[in-house]
Protein backbone atom coordinates (compact mmCIF):
# COMPACT_ATOMS: atom_id res chain seq x y z
CA UNK A 1 0.00 0.00 0.00
CA UNK A 2 1.26 3.44 -0.82
CA UNK A 3 2.00 5.49 2.28
CA UNK A 4 0.38 8.42 0.55
CA UNK A 5 -3.16 7.11 1.05
CA UNK A 6 -3.21 7.10 4.87
CA UNK A 7 -1.09 10.25 5.05
CA UNK A 8 -3.39 12.23 2.76
CA UNK A 9 -6.49 10.91 4.51
CA UNK A 10 -5.02 11.95 7.86
CA UNK A 11 -4.20 15.43 6.55
CA UNK A 12 -7.70 15.91 5.16
CA UNK A 13 -9.34 14.64 8.35
CA UNK A 14 -7.18 17.00 10.39
CA UNK A 15 -8.22 19.96 8.26
CA UNK A 16 -11.89 18.93 8.56
CA UNK A 17 -11.50 18.97 12.32
CA UNK A 18 -9.71 22.32 12.12
CA UNK A 19 -12.64 23.78 10.20
CA UNK A 20 -15.05 22.38 12.78
CA UNK A 21 -13.12 23.87 15.69
CA UNK A 22 -13.05 27.29 14.06
CA UNK A 23 -16.56 27.37 12.63
CA UNK A 24 -18.76 25.65 15.19
CA UNK A 25 -20.61 27.63 17.82
CA UNK A 26 -21.72 24.97 20.30
CA UNK A 27 -18.93 24.01 22.69
CA UNK A 28 -19.77 20.30 22.54
CA UNK A 29 -19.45 20.36 18.76
CA UNK A 30 -16.06 22.02 19.10
CA UNK A 31 -14.95 19.14 21.36
CA UNK A 32 -16.27 16.73 18.75
CA UNK A 33 -14.13 18.40 16.08
CA UNK A 34 -11.11 18.15 18.37
CA UNK A 35 -11.75 14.40 18.48
CA UNK A 36 -11.59 14.32 14.68
CA UNK A 37 -8.21 16.07 14.74
CA UNK A 38 -6.86 13.65 17.35
CA UNK A 39 -8.01 10.71 15.25
CA UNK A 40 -6.24 12.08 12.21
CA UNK A 41 -3.02 12.17 14.20
CA UNK A 42 -3.64 8.59 15.35
CA UNK A 43 -4.02 7.41 11.77
CA UNK A 44 -0.72 9.08 10.89
CA UNK A 45 1.03 7.43 13.84
CA UNK A 46 -0.25 3.97 12.94
CA UNK A 47 0.60 4.33 9.26
CA UNK A 48 4.16 5.45 9.92
CA UNK A 49 4.62 2.76 12.55
CA UNK A 50 3.59 0.08 10.06
CA UNK A 51 5.85 1.62 7.43
CA UNK A 52 8.94 1.83 9.62
CA UNK A 53 8.42 -1.61 11.25
CA UNK A 54 9.69 -0.16 14.48
CA UNK A 55 10.97 -2.67 17.02
CA UNK A 56 9.45 -0.75 19.92
CA UNK A 57 6.25 -0.02 18.02
CA UNK A 58 6.46 3.56 19.23
CA UNK A 59 3.72 4.67 16.87
CA UNK A 60 1.16 2.20 18.13
CA UNK A 61 2.07 2.76 21.78
CA UNK A 62 1.73 6.52 21.27
CA UNK A 63 -1.60 5.95 19.54
CA UNK A 64 -2.88 4.11 22.61
CA UNK A 65 -1.61 6.93 24.81
CA UNK A 66 -3.31 9.50 22.59
CA UNK A 67 -6.58 7.61 22.83
CA UNK A 68 -6.34 7.57 26.63
CA UNK A 69 -5.48 11.27 26.75
CA UNK A 70 -8.36 12.02 24.42
CA UNK A 71 -10.70 10.17 26.77
CA UNK A 72 -9.41 12.24 29.70
CA UNK A 73 -9.72 15.40 27.65
CA UNK A 74 -13.30 14.73 26.63
CA UNK A 75 -14.27 14.01 30.23
CA UNK A 76 -12.76 17.21 31.61
CA UNK A 77 -13.96 19.25 28.64
CA UNK A 78 -17.54 18.10 28.96
CA UNK A 79 -17.48 18.75 32.71
CA UNK A 80 -16.32 22.31 32.04
CA UNK A 81 -18.94 22.80 29.34
CA UNK A 82 -21.66 21.53 31.67
CA UNK A 83 -20.45 23.87 34.40
CA UNK A 84 -20.50 26.82 32.01
CA UNK A 85 -23.95 25.85 30.82
CA UNK A 86 -25.20 25.61 34.38
CA UNK A 87 -23.79 29.00 35.34
CA UNK A 88 -24.57 30.91 32.17
CA UNK A 89 -27.47 29.08 30.60
CA UNK A 90 -25.66 28.70 27.30
CA UNK A 91 -22.91 26.58 25.79
CA UNK A 92 -22.33 28.89 22.82
CA UNK A 93 -18.72 29.91 22.57
CA UNK A 94 -19.60 33.20 20.91
CA UNK A 95 -21.45 34.38 23.98
CA UNK A 96 -18.69 33.62 26.49
CA UNK A 97 -16.83 36.86 26.06
CA UNK A 98 -16.25 38.09 29.58
CA UNK A 99 -12.49 38.20 29.17
CA UNK A 100 -12.59 40.50 26.19
CA UNK A 101 -10.38 43.56 26.48
CA UNK A 102 -12.90 46.27 25.64
CA UNK A 103 -15.51 45.41 28.22
CA UNK A 104 -17.43 48.66 27.69
CA UNK A 105 -18.26 47.80 24.12
CA UNK A 106 -19.22 44.14 24.25
CA UNK A 107 -20.16 43.65 20.61
CA UNK A 108 -17.71 45.83 18.75
CA UNK A 109 -16.24 43.05 16.66
CA UNK A 110 -19.37 41.00 16.19
CA UNK A 111 -22.16 42.85 14.44
CA UNK A 112 -24.38 39.79 14.04
CA UNK A 113 -25.17 38.58 17.57
CA UNK A 114 -26.27 42.03 18.64
CA UNK A 115 -27.62 43.47 21.92
CA UNK A 116 -30.20 40.77 22.56
CA UNK A 117 -27.54 38.19 23.26
CA UNK A 118 -25.65 40.41 25.66
CA UNK A 119 -28.83 41.15 27.59
CA UNK A 120 -29.60 37.45 27.70
CA UNK A 121 -26.12 36.63 28.95
CA UNK A 122 -26.47 39.18 31.74
CA UNK A 123 -29.83 37.73 32.68
CA UNK A 124 -28.40 34.23 32.87
CA UNK A 125 -25.55 35.56 34.98
CA UNK A 126 -27.97 37.24 37.34
CA UNK A 127 -30.00 34.05 37.59
CA UNK A 128 -26.88 32.09 38.47
CA UNK B 1 12.06 1.22 4.82
CA UNK B 2 11.35 -2.25 3.67
CA UNK B 3 9.49 -1.18 0.62
CA UNK B 4 11.06 2.02 -0.55
CA UNK B 5 12.67 0.29 -3.46
CA UNK B 6 9.66 -1.82 -4.23
CA UNK B 7 7.54 1.28 -4.60
CA UNK B 8 8.89 1.86 -8.05
CA UNK B 9 7.16 -1.28 -9.21
CA UNK B 10 3.79 -0.13 -7.88
CA UNK B 11 2.07 2.60 -9.82
CA UNK B 12 -0.89 4.63 -8.68
CA UNK B 13 -2.84 3.47 -11.73
CA UNK B 14 -2.76 -0.21 -10.77
CA UNK B 15 -3.92 -0.26 -7.15
CA UNK B 16 -3.98 -3.42 -5.14
CA UNK B 17 -7.11 -4.76 -3.48
CA UNK B 18 -6.11 -3.39 -0.09
CA UNK B 19 -5.56 0.02 -1.61
CA UNK B 20 -8.98 0.03 -3.23
CA UNK B 21 -10.59 -0.98 0.07
CA UNK B 22 -8.59 1.68 1.91
CA UNK B 23 -9.62 4.31 -0.62
CA UNK B 24 -13.32 3.46 -0.46
CA UNK B 25 -13.43 3.34 3.34
CA UNK B 26 -11.37 6.53 3.41
CA UNK B 27 -13.90 8.31 1.20
CA UNK B 28 -16.73 7.20 3.50
CA UNK B 29 -14.73 8.34 6.53
CA UNK B 30 -13.94 11.71 5.04
CA UNK B 31 -17.53 12.25 3.94
CA UNK B 32 -18.80 11.41 7.41
CA UNK B 33 -16.23 13.76 8.94
CA UNK B 34 -17.29 16.60 6.64
CA UNK B 35 -20.93 15.97 7.52
CA UNK B 36 -19.96 15.95 11.19
CA UNK B 37 -18.61 19.47 11.02
CA UNK B 38 -21.22 20.89 8.64
CA UNK B 39 -24.58 19.38 9.59
CA UNK B 40 -27.01 21.73 11.28
CA UNK B 41 -28.59 19.01 13.42
CA UNK B 42 -26.44 18.76 16.51
CA UNK B 43 -27.31 15.18 17.43
CA UNK B 44 -26.72 14.06 13.86
CA UNK B 45 -23.21 15.48 14.09
CA UNK B 46 -22.43 13.07 16.93
CA UNK B 47 -23.94 10.18 14.98
CA UNK B 48 -21.92 11.01 11.85
CA UNK B 49 -18.86 11.02 14.10
CA UNK B 50 -19.65 7.36 14.85
CA UNK B 51 -19.44 6.60 11.12
CA UNK B 52 -16.15 8.49 10.80
CA UNK B 53 -14.58 6.76 13.81
CA UNK B 54 -15.82 3.35 12.69
CA UNK B 55 -14.33 3.96 9.27
CA UNK B 56 -11.03 4.83 10.91
CA UNK B 57 -11.19 1.55 12.83
CA UNK B 58 -11.52 -0.29 9.51
CA UNK B 59 -8.51 1.65 8.20
CA UNK B 60 -6.50 0.50 11.21
CA UNK B 61 -7.50 -3.08 10.41
CA UNK B 62 -6.36 -2.62 6.83
CA UNK B 63 -3.04 -1.30 8.15
CA UNK B 64 -2.78 -4.54 10.22
CA UNK B 65 -3.05 -2.71 13.54
CA UNK B 66 -5.71 -4.97 15.01
CA UNK B 67 -5.43 -4.00 18.65
CA UNK B 68 -5.67 -0.28 17.90
CA UNK B 69 -8.73 -0.93 15.77
CA UNK B 70 -10.60 -2.68 18.56
CA UNK B 71 -9.50 -0.11 21.13
CA UNK B 72 -10.83 2.52 18.74
CA UNK B 73 -14.19 0.78 18.54
CA UNK B 74 -14.36 0.27 22.29
CA UNK B 75 -13.26 3.67 23.50
CA UNK B 76 -14.26 6.08 20.77
CA UNK B 77 -17.40 4.55 19.33
CA UNK B 78 -18.36 3.02 22.63
CA UNK B 79 -17.76 5.70 25.21
CA UNK B 80 -16.58 9.00 23.80
CA UNK B 81 -19.54 9.36 21.45
CA UNK B 82 -21.92 8.41 24.25
CA UNK B 83 -20.29 11.06 26.43
CA UNK B 84 -20.67 13.61 23.66
CA UNK B 85 -24.34 12.71 23.22
CA UNK B 86 -24.87 13.10 26.96
CA UNK B 87 -23.10 16.45 26.79
CA UNK B 88 -25.34 17.59 23.95
CA UNK B 89 -28.46 16.56 25.81
CA UNK B 90 -27.41 17.97 29.17
CA UNK B 91 -26.67 21.35 27.58
CA UNK B 92 -30.19 21.32 26.12
CA UNK B 93 -29.06 21.16 22.52
CA UNK B 94 -32.01 21.71 20.23
CA UNK B 95 -33.36 18.64 18.49
CA UNK B 96 -33.80 19.27 14.81
CA UNK B 97 -32.24 21.92 12.63
CA UNK B 98 -30.65 24.81 14.46
CA UNK B 99 -29.82 27.67 12.10
CA UNK B 100 -27.08 29.09 14.34
CA UNK B 101 -24.93 25.98 14.56
CA UNK B 102 -22.09 27.76 12.76
CA UNK B 103 -20.61 30.95 14.11
CA UNK B 104 -19.97 34.12 12.20
CA UNK B 105 -16.36 33.36 11.34
CA UNK B 106 -17.27 30.51 9.04
CA UNK B 107 -15.63 31.97 5.88
CA UNK B 108 -12.40 32.55 7.77
CA UNK B 109 -12.52 29.00 9.12
CA UNK B 110 -13.11 27.68 5.62
CA UNK B 111 -10.16 29.67 4.29
CA UNK B 112 -7.82 28.51 7.08
CA UNK B 113 -8.85 24.88 6.75
CA UNK B 114 -8.59 24.99 2.96
CA UNK B 115 -5.13 26.55 3.06
CA UNK B 116 -3.97 24.02 5.64
CA UNK B 117 -5.39 21.15 3.59
CA UNK B 118 -3.70 22.31 0.39
CA UNK B 119 -0.36 22.84 2.11
CA UNK B 120 -0.41 19.55 4.01
CA UNK B 121 -1.55 17.42 1.09
CA UNK B 122 0.99 19.03 -1.19
CA UNK B 123 3.85 18.42 1.22
CA UNK B 124 2.76 14.86 1.95
CA UNK B 125 2.40 14.02 -1.73
CA UNK B 126 5.77 15.52 -2.47
CA UNK B 127 7.51 13.70 0.37
CA UNK B 128 5.98 10.22 0.25
CA UNK B 129 5.01 9.78 -3.37
CA UNK B 130 7.17 6.71 -3.84
CA UNK B 131 6.97 5.17 -0.39
CA UNK B 132 5.51 1.72 -0.11
CA UNK B 133 4.13 -0.01 2.98
CA UNK B 134 4.39 -3.76 2.98
CA UNK B 135 1.22 -4.90 4.71
CA UNK B 136 1.43 -8.48 3.55
CA UNK B 137 4.12 -9.57 5.97
CA UNK B 138 3.55 -10.39 9.59
CA UNK B 139 0.81 -8.53 11.42
CA UNK B 140 2.28 -5.37 12.94
CA UNK B 141 -0.19 -4.68 15.69
CA UNK B 142 -1.66 -7.92 16.97
CA UNK B 143 -2.66 -7.99 20.61
CA UNK B 144 0.35 -10.15 21.48
CA UNK B 145 2.85 -7.81 19.89
CA UNK B 146 1.21 -4.69 21.30
CA UNK B 147 0.97 -6.15 24.78
CA UNK B 148 4.59 -7.27 24.81
CA UNK B 149 5.84 -3.92 23.61
CA UNK B 150 3.57 -1.94 25.87
CA UNK B 151 4.45 -3.79 29.06
CA UNK B 152 8.12 -4.28 28.30
CA UNK B 153 9.26 -0.95 26.89
CA UNK B 154 6.46 1.47 27.66
CA UNK B 155 5.55 0.54 31.22
CA UNK B 156 6.47 3.84 32.86
CA UNK B 157 4.51 6.06 30.44
CA UNK B 158 1.64 3.61 30.73
CA UNK B 159 1.53 3.93 34.51
CA UNK B 160 1.91 7.72 34.35
CA UNK B 161 -1.00 7.75 31.96
CA UNK B 162 -3.15 5.75 34.34
CA UNK B 163 -2.47 8.35 37.04
CA UNK B 164 -3.41 11.08 34.56
CA UNK B 165 -6.64 9.28 33.75
CA UNK B 166 -7.47 8.96 37.44
CA UNK B 167 -6.75 12.66 37.97
CA UNK B 168 -9.01 13.53 35.04
CA UNK B 169 -11.76 11.34 36.45
CA UNK B 170 -11.57 12.97 39.87
CA UNK B 171 -11.42 16.40 38.26
CA UNK B 172 -14.48 15.73 36.14
CA UNK B 173 -16.43 14.56 39.18
CA UNK B 174 -15.38 17.59 41.24
CA UNK B 175 -16.23 19.98 38.42
CA UNK B 176 -19.63 18.56 37.65
CA UNK B 177 -20.76 17.98 41.23
CA UNK B 178 -23.81 20.03 41.99
CA UNK B 179 -23.35 22.15 45.09
CA UNK B 180 -26.53 22.63 47.01
CA UNK B 181 -27.45 25.97 48.53
CA UNK B 182 -27.31 24.82 52.16
CA UNK B 183 -23.90 23.28 51.56
CA UNK B 184 -22.67 26.57 50.17
CA UNK B 185 -24.12 28.45 53.13
CA UNK B 186 -22.34 26.11 55.50
CA UNK B 187 -19.04 26.83 53.86
CA UNK B 188 -19.62 30.54 54.00
CA UNK B 189 -20.37 30.40 57.71
CA UNK B 190 -17.10 28.63 58.41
Amino acid sequence: MHLVYPAVLAALLFCTGLYGVLARRNAVLVLLSVELMLNAVNLNLVAFDVWLRDELHAGQALTLFTIAIAAAEIGIGLAIVLLVHRNRGTADIDRLRDLREDANDPDANAPRPAGGDAARGEKAEAAA
Amino acid sequence: MSGTLAAGAHGFLSPTGIEIAFLLVGLVTLGAAVLTVTTRQLVHAALWLVVALGGLAVEYLLLTAEFIAWVQVLIYVGSVVVLLLFGLMLTKAPIGRSPDADSGNRPVALAVAGAAAIALVWVVLDAFRSTWIGVHGQVQGSTKVTGEVLFRHWVLPFEALSVLLLAALVGAIVLSRKRRADERADEEER
